[in-house]
């Protein structure tokens, strides 16, 4: 029977030294489909080495990451980033969009990625740029834009081809109020919307507060946020 | 004294930013400062090794001229010594002093003896330097058959006192007796110094003489004298400055000295274009920080100063650097190939390496500054950039300095073309550097937009590897297009340099056919003006077994204008048509000549430098008479810049009653060995090894041989170039691929496996390339063009076709090609590393 969980930590240790402390030792969780998380922490405590190994982009020194099933240590550096590619979806702090794309380019990276061609390609774009309502600056560039702006390309680029899990990691930390509101309901509105699953870093509590539940990661692990923060 | 202000402030960002470059990127500044050096060296190494040479040179000649006021020379086969008579009784000459100096031919060696014959008293007065340093006395000069030689001389010969010496007259060897030798600092070349009336037996002279050394008495004139008394001197003989003697023994080798020192200009500049580049793309990776210095309150001009100071730094230590290893270069070329830089004319045996400090400092300075204006438009550009759109990053606002850039290339273009058809200045192609200058520079500037235009054209593949590496290249093309300035420079001139080069191999080569079409050459050493087969001589080789035929030739030299060197006359062919026979003739009079022309063919030098026209007149001093022909063709002449005149010798033998020959032809007959017939060539003389026999496949290979040695060291200054080219492309890429460590992270993330992006980087490196190269194959080209029509014209005046060398060039570009691609992966490879994944992290 095929595994429920979207993505699933068993028993997960990392250390970037054997002379120095664990980052985090014997993690555990699991993430259903249609679950968005938040997961908070003081800096340095591990998050983005977290994050890094959910993603297959780093290896731990113990336990699985099980996503969809698939337990990444099994498979070598392409597998996991063909896996990545199809089932993963990324934004991040700093934007990272392609200044040499245009807005549209640049979503529909993961799609031409993917192999995905016209015209399933441009309708998909299309819907994504809709949903995020960039549509009109389709054919512009990213440094014309604000970064409200960069970050709605980022977050479209992210879920343009329907990945299983998004993964966000401190997606406000560049922008204003105003637009990191906007920004963390249209994250949680497209994750809801595509059925997959979404884990926030964050700083901010009321970032993820937006979150269906928190957990803090802290010396002892894994745990969820208390009534007190 | 405290410094200004703004200067103290200029001076503390040029320290801060000069220690994080050296702290950042210490290899790429190193290898800058090392381009520099060896830009510097070159140039410094030439100049001292020449002029270390020249100088040596002008001694030697003033040694041999002595304290004369003006020289009366004659042909080699000299004039009557009545002349001295009537000279040295002249009211206004002080002191006479004749001399009879010819090249004397040695069995076995292919070059010749210089050997004076002097009067040791008179020749004292005017030559002391030289004669002071005979020991045992002026008498001593007087024995006869007996010869003093120089240090060098007896060095060469492996001879000491009391040992003979053999010397080939006619075609007999002769013994002289060694009396001393001179010692190393009275002359460092080649020498013989023998009585006059001695010389005059021994080589067959009696009563001739071919030079007269004059002083005047106090109060006279010289120039005047000079100007009167050429006016009555026998046909073929002048009077000139001593000066004159030296200039014309230098001028032979200036157009040689002049296009190195072009080359190692080349490599200078192309020093100069690193440091453009390197400051260009490191003022773009920091355009960001340099912004925030001028937000912070830094002034523009503050920031220009300390950029171009960076420049600056970089110019000094490479210039430092330069100085010293030119000197050592300049040493080590002094020590071990005596001065000679390729073209073997001018060795300077004994020179030393004399750095004025004017010419060191020249240098050190030049450095400096050509790598300060490559800092200068970098420094330029960075403090006029608004810094709020630095701080936004990218680098949308090219396409106005294309605009800009593209104005400025077309007129160089022009300013190139129009150049490029003027005649020479002073005998050297000034116009045709200054065109290939121009049009260099105008092509660099049209770089922007025709790589805007090129990539506009690229088509959208929907492979996303190689439409990125397009998206990418587009948005950065300032970036792109610097990093190929300097291999298209660089590469521009190789190419150029290699056809030039090819051209003249193949015209060579196919001269060199054309001019040797029989079995097997015979000749008396090069220039020998006492050995030579008598007719008895050349009947006697013409009977020996396996020759199906037999030609001879007389070469000898003729001073037509006394500023010039003398040029060749070759008497070959019995008969007028049989002279033209297998003569490289460029063009030719096809009109029958009057009854009564005799006719001459002209080497294409004798055209450019004295202006003899096909058909027109030309006058030849013969045996003291004014002998008239008519240009009936021009030919090509590798073997002589100077210029040569071929005439039958049927028409020779007329003018000068000299049936004499100093070099042959032989065809084989069939089935013949060259071997025997060579043995039974040589065992017709007295001396077998008097002179030399070679197949012509071995003369036409060690031609080639000299051909390429020639060459070599335009090969190693191009490939410097080439490399210093590929520096600047290898930096570009590690510094764009690290600055681009971000968007390799991010693309990682998104699911682009490794292999994709070090194909998307290669892909962008194979793209570059490619049309750096193509473009490069296509500006060297027409620079080409102007090297083997004008410099080449113009410098050794004779003509070469053009050839492509297609496979040399395919196989060049290609390497250079898989090098760009070679450094793009592997900048990649480091840039996709676990750190880049990192990288996405870091705000910038």
């Amino acid at each position: 029977m095929a595994d429920p969980a979207v993505l699933r930590l068993e028993n997960l240790s990392k250390r970037y030294s054997p002379d120095r402390p664990a980052i985090f030792e014997r993690l555990e969780l699991e993430l259903r489909q249609g679950e968005y998380l938040a997961v908070m922490g003081e800096s340095g405590v591990g998050k983005s080495t977290l994050l890094n190994l959910l993603a297959g982009l780093d290896q731990p020194d113990s336990g699985r990451v099980l996503l969809e099933g698939t337990d990444l240590s099994t498979l070598d550096d392409d597998a996991v980033t063909l896996l990545r590619r199809r089932a993963v979806g990324f934004v991040f702090q700093a934007f990272h969009v392609l200044p040499y794309l245009s807005v549209r380019q640049n979503v529909a990276l993961p799609l031409d990625l993917l192999g995905v061609t016209e015209p399933e390609r441009g309708l998909r774009t299309a819907e994504m740029l809709a949903s995020v309502g960039i549509a009109p600056l389709a054919a512009r560039y990213a440094r014309e834009l604000s970064g409200g702006e960069v970050q709605r390309i980022a977050i479209a680029r992210a879920l343009v081809h329907r990945p299983r899990l998004l993964l966000a990691d401190e997606p406000t930390g560049n922008l204003d109020p105003r637009s990191a509101a906007q920004t963390l309901a249209l994250l949680r509105a497209q994750v809801k919307a595509n059925a997959g699953a979404g884990i926030l870093i964050t700083h901010s509590r009321a970032a993820a507060d937006t979150a269906d539940r928190i957990l803090v990661l802290d010396a002892g692990g894994l745990r969820p946020m208390g009534p007190h923060g | 004294m405290s410094m200004p202000r703004a200067a103290r402030g200029a001076f503390t960002i040029w320290r801060v930013l000069l220690l994080a470059q050296l702290r950042e990127s210490p290899a790429r500044l190193l290898v800058t400062v090392v381009a520099i050096a060896l830009g510097v060296a070159l140039g410094a190494a030439v100049y001292f090794v020449n002029s270390a040479a020249l100088n040596e040179f002008g001694l030697a000649t003033k040694r041999l001229v002595g304290e004369a006021d003006v020289v009366v020379r004659g042909p080699r086969e000299g004039f009557s010594e009545q002349l001295f008579t009537r000279l040295a009784r002249d009211a206004a000459v002080s002191a006479a002093s004749p001399v009879l100096e010819l090249d004397v031919a040695l069995p076995g060696r292919r070059d010749t003896l210089k050997v004076l014959g002097v009067d040791p008293f008179r020749a004292a007065t005017l030559q002391p330097a030289l004669i002071g340093d005979i020991g045992g006395g002026l008498f001593a000069l007087f024995q006869p058959n007996g010869i003093y030689l120089s240090s060098s001389a007896a060095q060469d010969l492996k001879l000491r006192r009391g040992d003979l010496l053999q010397v080939i007259v006619g075609s007999s060897p002769k013994a002289l007796r060694v009396l001393g030798i001179l010692s190393e600092g009275t002359y460092s070349r080649e020498l013989g110094l023998m009585d006059i009336a001695s010389a005059q037996w021994t080589f067959d002279q009696i009563g001739r003489l071919n030079r007269i050394d004059l002083r005047l008495s106090p109060g006279n004139d010289v120039d005047v004298f000079r100007r009167a008394l050429g006016q009555h001197l026998p046909v073929g003989v002048v009077a000139v400055a001593p000066q004159v003697e030296r200039d014309r023994a230098i001028s032979v080798t200036r157009a040689y000295r002049v296009n190195l020192n072009m080359l190692a200009l080349v490599a200078l500049w192309t020093g100069a274009f690193l440091v453009f580049s390197t400051q260009s793309l490191s003022v773009l990776r920091r355009r960001r920080a340099l912004a925030l210095l001028r937000a912070l309150g830094v002034t523009r001009g503050q920031l220009q100063r300390a950029l171009i100071g960076e420049g600056a730094a970089l110019g000094v230590a490479g210039s430092f650097l330069g100085v010293l290893l030119g000197v050592l270069f300049a040493a080590a070329v002094l020590r071990f190939l005596t001065g000679d830089l390729g073209n073997g004319q001018l060795r300077a045996v004994g020179a030393s390496i004399r750095t004025a400090p004017l010419p060191t400092l020249a240098f050190f300075v030049m450095g400096t500054v050509v790598a300060s204006i490559g800092a200068w438009l970098p420094a330029r550009s960075a403090a006029r950039q608004p810094p709020a759109r630095s701080l936004k990053g990218g680098d949308g606002d090219y396409a106005v300095v294309a605009r800009q850039s593209t104005y400025a290339g077309v007129a160089l273009l022009g300013v190139g073309a129009a150049l490029s058809p003027l005649p020479p200045m002073g005998g050297l192609p000034v116009f045709g550097y200054a065109a290939i200058a121009a049009l260099l520079l105008g092509a660099i500037l049209l770089v922007p937009t025709l790589t805007v235009k090129a990539l506009s054209l690229a088509p959208h593949t929907h492979r996303i590897v190689l439409d990125t590496a397009v998206a990418q290249l587009r948005e950065n093309v300032g970036l792109s297009t610097l990093s190929l300035a300097s291999i298209i420079v660089s590469f521009s001139l190789m190419v150029a340099m290699a056809i030039m080069v090819y051209s003249f191999r193949m015209s060579f080569d196919h001269w060199l056919g054309k001019l040797l079409p029989a079995d097997m050459q015979l000749r008396e050493p090069l220039g020998s003006d006492t050995a030579f087969w008598s007719a008895a001589d050349q009947a006697k080789l013409a009977t020996v077994a396996g020759i199906s035929r037999i030609e001879f030739r007389r070469t000898r030299l003729l001073l037509l204008d006394p500023e010039r060197p003398p040029v060749t006359l070759i008497a070959r062919g019995a008969t007028a048509a049989q002279a033209a026979e297998e003569l490289p003739l460029v063009r030719s009079d096809k009109l029958p000549l009057p009854s009564n022309a005799e006719p001459a063919w002209i080497s294409e030098a004798l055209q450019d430098l004295y202006g003899y026209k096909l058909g027109g007149p030309i006058d030849l001093p013969l045996a003291g008479r004014t002998q008239r022909f008519t240009v009936a063709g021009i030919w090509r002449d590798y073997a002589r810049t100077t210029g040569s005149i071929v005439i039958s010798r049927q028409a020779y033998l007329a003018a000068t009653g000299d049936a004499g020959a100093n070099e042959g032809s032989v065809w084989l007959s069939a089935g013949a060995n060259a071997a025997l017939t060579e043995a039974a060539l040589r065992s017709r003389f007295a001396r077998g090894d008097s002179f030399e026999i070679l197949t012509s496949t071995a003369l036409r290979e060690r031609s080639l041989q000299i051909f390429d040695r020639a060459f070599a060291i335009t090969y190693a200054l191009e490939a410097i170039a080439v490399i210093i080219g590929l520096t600047g492309v290898s930096f570009a890429a590690s510094s764009t691929a690290l600055a681009r460590r971000a968007e390799f992270g991010m693309l990682r993330h998104i699911g682009m496996l490794r292999r994709q992006i070090v194909g998307m980087l290669a892909s962008e490196g194979i793209l570059m390339s490619a049309f750096g190269v193509a473009y490069g194959l296509g500006l060297g080209t027409a620079l080409s063009l102007i090297l083997v029509y004008v410099i080449n014209r113009q410098s050794f005046n004779w003509s070469i076709d053009l050839a492509i060398p297609a496979w040399q060039l395919a196989v060049l570009s290609v390497t250079l090609i898989a090098a760009a691609a070679v450094t793009a992966v592997w900048s990649g490879r480091a840039a996709t590393s676990q750190d880049a994944v990192q990288a996405v992290r870091e705000d910038w």
